[in-house]
């Protein structure tokens, strides 16, 4: 792939004693967007669980974490991980690389267990495949180096924005918090917390588009 | 209006809100609300596409969270259940009985708002509620106070004036409808506060029908008082 994370993370995927797998840890240990991509097509094509067990390594823990930022104990978190793992594990053959980046997919795995688990209430979502939908006008092949791009791009484009915008971002989609809960919770006027958004968005659009151009 | 899916469709006009979408993508955005908005999203690929982006970055912002580490026993946990995986009684995909809604057939309506309804366009049932108005109600895991029905204005005529104690959510599914703030044709979404002081009226070659969500109930505020009790009884 033409671009790679340049940031080095390394993440090795701890090798567990008696692990009912031959989890071959050596090939796991790397983490950049298309890293991940590989670990979801050897698990589609192989049903490989050394590369399951990758990818567990790395999201597990964040989806704990999400669970737990929006109010879940630790030992209800961990359930809802490895039933959110368990999709990942079950419909990694659905994952479409042209689309999504794995860590925005699994962003969407748990925030619909979440859904379910929490809140009590259905997500309608749209389907691909519904003969009502009006499609898209045919855009430029977005194959999947263009997505790792795409991925770049938006990575560092949060990595530019302003703390406080930030903030916002992250209250909005880690703690499941629309904009007036997050204006109870942090004492701001309504009004700025969606200017913050707004601009935020506003901020991360930008950048899409110039990387576009 | 059968077979309307099968005339060429224009995109819509009017569209919806960022502020709306973030809380789609953040997974914030109550039922109705969210059901209105897949709604819209099969039927304007813009905001599908804004959809889709904002998607991206609740992924990059997630994948930066501080990682919870796991239990001693989770990995084996998980590896231990991979093999069972498979078996499809083991687990729902969705976790909860009250979250699966059957797909139902059809290339008219929207698939969310068809598994809503049990059916397309041509098989609802609708009741009359007088002045060329009717109503089918939509049944869900709604908020207090919240309205959600389609509402079909025949040819030609109007709905009574009035405002809004809360908010109104408009889509159109079928025709058209005009109003102060323009023509809206399949798609499109007119969002009206308690400040908006309206009168549609639908487009004369064919029924209006629309996806409504309201948070409370409307006020009548011209002479045809009597169609109150229409919507206050739902």
């Amino acid at each position: 792939m033409a671009l790679r994370n340049g940031n080095g993370r390394r993440a090795l995927v701890a090798r567990r004693a008696g692990a009912p797998v031959h989890l071959k840890v050596s090939e796991v240990q790397v983490e950049t967007p298309d890293d991940h991509r590989a670990l979801i097509l050897r698990i589609s094509r192989d049903r490989d669980k050394a590369a399951f067990a990758g990818l567990f390594g790395h999201f597990g823990p964040r989806i704990k974490a999400y669970l737990m930022r929006s109010g879940s104990d630790s030992e209800s978190a961990e359930e809802l991980v490895q039933e959110a793992m368990l999709t990942v594990w079950r419909r990694a053959e659905s994952f479409d690389p042209s689309q999504a980046s794995v860590a925005t997919w699994i962003f969407t795995i748990a925030r619909n267990k979440r859904i379910d688990a929490y809140r009590r209430k259905n997500r309608p979502e749209l389907d691909a495949e519904d003969p009502a939908l009006l499609p898209s006008e045919p855009v430029a092949p977005d194959d999947a180096v263009i997505q790792d791009q795409t991925a770049l791009v938006i990575r560092k484009a949060v990595d530019q924005l302003p703390e406080e915008q930030a903030t916002m971002l992250r209250m909005a989609f880690y703690e499941d918090k629309a904009h007036s809960e997050i204006a109870a919770e942090t004492g701001l006027p309504l009004g700025t917390v969606k200017s913050r958004l707004r601009l935020a968005i506003g901020r991360m659009r930008k950048q899409m588009k110039e990387f576009e151009e | 209006m059968n077979g309307s899916a099968h005339r060429v469709m224009t995109a819509p006009q009017h569209h919806i809100s960022d502020e709306w979408l973030l809380d789609y993508a953040s997974g914030a955005l109550d039922e109705a609300a969210s059901l209105f908005v897949a709604t819209h999203l099969t039927y304007c690929p813009e905001c599908r596409a804004r959809a889709q982006e904002l998607e991206a970055f609740g992924g990059e912002i997630f994948d930066r969270i501080e990682p919870a580490p796991l239990s001693a026993s989770a990995m084996d946990a998980m590896m231990a259940r991979l093999d069972v995986a498979n078996d499809a009684d083991l687990i729902s995909d969705t976790g909860v009985d009250m979250a699966i809604r059957p797909a139902v057939e059809g290339d008219v309506l929207p698939a969310p708002l068809r598994s809503y309804l049990g059916c397309d366009l041509d098989q609802v049932v609708w009741q009359k509620r007088g002045g060329g108005v009717s109503v089918a109600e939509i049944d869900g895991y709604f908020e207090q106070g919240q309205q959600v029905y389609l509402l079909k204005v025949d040819a030609g005529r109007a709905v009574p004036q009035h405002t809004h104690g809360g908010n109104e959510m408009v889509m159109v599914l079928a025709g058209s409808y005009q109003d102060e703030n323009g023509t809206f044709a399949k798609g499109d979404v007119e969002i009206a506060d308690g400040a908006v002081d309206h009168q549609p009226i639908a487009g004369s070659q064919e029924d209006c029908v629309c996806l409504v969500v309201t948070d409370a109930p409307l006020r009548f505020t011209g002479s045809a008082g009597w169609l109150l009790n229409m919507f206050v009884k739902m």
